[in-house]
């Protein structure tokens, strides 16, 4: 093969924030050897053989733990799913206590979503598997930025130089905050659009340029990347007074998109809100849309992750 | 049983009140000082202090004790040794407590137990409000008979302006004050200072202006109730800058800050560190320098070491869900020396932030090397080098937010009323 192997510093995938570009290409170039693979319908079910991967969420979700879970069946793994429903964490476990049991087990690899910024950091200092970060709070959502890289790459080829807008709940998303920091780190341009209730404090520092005005944050956009606004954040919320306000400002329509350049991309982590941030004729885009790729890309560039931490993994299985 | 008479000579001598600073003697007699010009007695006990730094035991205005209710964090008792240690003679008691102090025999009932230590006096705040939920005022004449030293309620901003007004006013029939947590409440919904380090963590922030907004009202309510108002742990510069104005109005306006907020700045929090989180958070270095100038030119008062006491089980969680607060008895008085070191502050105004002028704001005798003083006292090596470690503190909590942090200055002896309560 051309690449060399990645690494990924600490063993660990809990951040976007502190990789280089470097160990961020050769990832997304493993991730396309596994997207080709996939699309041949080969697989490698010897890599994890023995290994044993956990998927450990707190918070609900069924896309990027199925997209876990296939990536890590399609390497050999033992897939185990835990979730916070039926585990003793409601019973008053703590995190840590969750740690020393799962170090009891050998677990090899650890993917972790939590609603708490921070939790697989705290959990990475117990244990002694490789954890991956499948989402902390509002903090990062790193596998989630690597497969919307690796997604823009197979469109426009190099990520340098490219426009990218990432619109809508930027405060409270984690998918945003990976982006921002691998896109810029990869030398796109990111564009921020939100209304002020929805930007985090000083966001403008982390290297972005920030638009209240949807039309003049597209303008010229190679990628207009949607996010999901969460239902809870509106009314009682008081961030955004309704639904109806937040799609005619900041919902995606054909209108809007028009600003963007005519052969722009159209992104969207899911699950969608159709009609609050995205209309349906833009998320069904046949050309413009490609969320459904992203999906697929998902189990690539997750299988790529997995293969890079288990090469690191001190026991051999 | 009364303790021989007890000479401290080859002593430099430090009263922060009277601006003494010299190589002397100290006799202590009965509990009290008893000379500063030497002159023993014959029989008196002879302690040559090899030039050490001999100063008033400090005054400490803020400290969570454990007791009642969370004494697997922290008892009198074992605050009372790591005080000590830190040469803190004498603590103004939270009331936020389980139960809370606002009846006046448990105001009593926790003096009592100072007492009991043998090495601490104890001055318990009372809750300005029943319950510390900010409604109905606590009953400030019967707390005070009983030995509440003034009314806060303590980790919880009064939030209602109508109730602070009444508050202050009241608090003028008996000559006490109202000290408060400046911070919004409806702002304060955070893990963090917000800004850039909160926005890249992820974490829930507060506005640094959360500050200023209930510092720039209560002054407001000073001036129209006459009462005097305390802020506690100021830590930004437009708080700073609201105190100093008022302060040359004229207005009954005092306020202190804690260690963490002239030492440290946010980015102690990065990788999540819980030991760093504390209520109000940690600020960005500007903030820091502007309580360092707030110190050096005396708009600070006092100095308090803030000690809340946490365990494992409140820390290691997702920082979000870690409990805020800093133990800090033992590192009160050598963080405060390494402003001194640094050359921001002279060594006796900053040992009056720790003495003589809380002792005036609390109306007590002690802070002070006088004649008939209290021999309440502290020996210390200004320059003896060590390092703060989790696990080694003295007293129960070890939630340092200074873990591993190298300082200089050391308490070698602390008296309590002329007893040796430690000695290192």
């Amino acid at each position: 093969m051309s690449f060399s192997y990645p690494i990924l510093p600490g063993g660990h995938l809990l951040a976007i924030e502190g990789l280089e570009a470097p160990h961020i290409a050769a990832l997304l170039d493993l991730a396309e050897s596994y997207a080709l693979l996939n699309r041949q319908g080969k697989t490698q079910r010897d890599l994890l053989r023995g290994r044993t991967l956990i998927n450990l969420f707190f918070e609900d979700s069924t896309r990027t733990r199925t997209s876990f879970e296939i990536a890590g069946k399609r390497l050999g793994a033992d897939v185990i799913n835990m979730s916070v429903s039926n585990s003793s964490v409601n019973k008053g476990e703590t995190l840590l206590d969750t740690a020393s049991t799962l170090n009891a087990m050998n677990t090899d690899l650890l993917v972790v979503r939590h609603g708490q910024s921070g939790a697989p950091a705290l959990l990475a200092q117990k244990v002694s598997a490789a954890v991956i970060n499948a989402g902390d709070g509002t903090h990062e959502h790193p596998t989630q930025a690597l497969l919307d890289a690796l997604t823009i790459r197979r469109h426009k080829g190099d990520l340098r130089n490219l426009v990218v807008a990432i619109c809508g709940d930027i405060s409270h998303s984690r998918v945003a905050r990976s982006n921002i920091h691998l896109l810029s780190a990869m030398g796109a341009e990111v564009r921020l659009v939100a209304p002020p209730t929805l930007l985090p404090a000083e966001v403008g520092r982390l290297g972005v340029s920030v638009f209240h005005d949807m039309r003049k944050g597209l303008a010229g956009a190679d990628v207009v990347m949607m996010l999901r606004l969460q239902r809870e954040r509106m009314a009682a919320g008081g961030l955004v007074p309704s639904a109806r306000e937040f799609f005619r400002f900041y919902g995606l329509d054909a209108e809007k998109l028009s600003f963007a350049k005519p052969d722009s991309i159209v992104m969207h982590p899911g699950p969608m809100n159709r009609g609050i941030e995205i209309d349906s004729a833009i998320a069904d885009h046949p050309t413009r849309s490609v969320i459904g790729e992203q999906v697929e890309m998902g189990v690539a560039l997750r299988m790529a992750v997995l293969d890079v931490l288990a090469r690191g993994l001190r026991r051999n299985g | 049983m009364i303790p021989a008479p007890l000479l401290i000579h080859n002593a430099r001598l430090i009263d922060p009140a009277s601006g003494l600073d010299s190589l002397g003697a100290l006799l202590i007699e009965n509990g009290r000082i008893a000379s500063l010009t030497g002159g023993a007695a014959d029989g008196a006990e002879r302690l040559d202090a090899g030039g050490q730094c001999l100063a008033p035991g400090l005054i400490d205005m803020r400290a969570a004790l454990g007791e009642p209710g969370a004494e697997h964090r922290e008892t009198i008792a074992s605050a009372a040794l790591a005080a000590a240690a830190g040469g803190i003679t004498t603590i103004c008691a939270l009331p936020d407590t389980q139960p809370v102090l606002d009846d006046p025999a448990l105001v009593e009932f926790i003096a009592r137990r100072g007492e009991a230590t043998g090495s601490l006096t104890i001055l318990p705040y009372a809750a300005a409000t029943r319950g510390l939920k900010g409604m109905e005022l606590s009953e400030f004449g019967l707390l005070r008979e009983a030995g509440a030293v003034a009314f806060t309620d303590g980790a919880h901003a009064i939030a209602s302006a109508r109730t602070m007004r009444l508050a202050l006013s009241y608090a003028r029939a008996f000559g006490t004050f109202i000290v408060q947590h400046p911070e919004e409440p409806s702002l304060a919904h955070g893990a963090a200072t917000e800004g850039e380090l909160a926005t890249r963590l992820g974490l829930p922030g507060i506005p640094m202006a959360a500050e200023a907004m209930m510092v720039a009202r209560d002054i407001a309510l000073a001036r129209l109730s006459g009462g005097h108002v305390h802020f506690s742990r100021v830590s930004t510069a437009a708080a700073l800058e609201l105190i100093r104005a008022a302060k040359a109005e004229g207005l009954a306006v005092t306020c202190d800050t804690a260690p963490p907020y002239f030492d440290l700045n946010e980015n102690a929090i990065t990788g999540y560190r819980s030991y760093a989180k504390l209520s109000p958070p940690l600020r960005p270095e500007e903030e820091r320098r502007a309580v360092v100038a707030g110190l050096t030119d005396g708009t600070i008062d006092t100095i308090v070491s803030d000690h809340q006491p946490r365990d494992a089980d409140d820390k290691r969680l997702p920082f979000a869900q870690a409990e805020a607060g800093g133990a800090g008895l033992a590192t009160l008085l050598a963080v405060t020396l390494a402003r001194v070191h640094a050359g921001d502050i002279a060594l006796l105004p900053a040992l009056a932030m720790l003495t003589c002028r809380p002792a005036a704001l609390l109306g007590i005798a002690a802070g002070r090397l006088a004649v008939g003083a209290p021999a309440d006292l502290m020996l210390f090596d200004l320059d003896r080098a060590w390092q703060v470690k989790d696990g080694q503190l003295p007293g129960k909590a070890q939630n340092s937010p200074f873990d591993g942090r190298a300082l200089e200055g050391r308490v070698s002896a602390t008296f309590k009323a002329g007893r040796k309560v430690f000695s290192a």
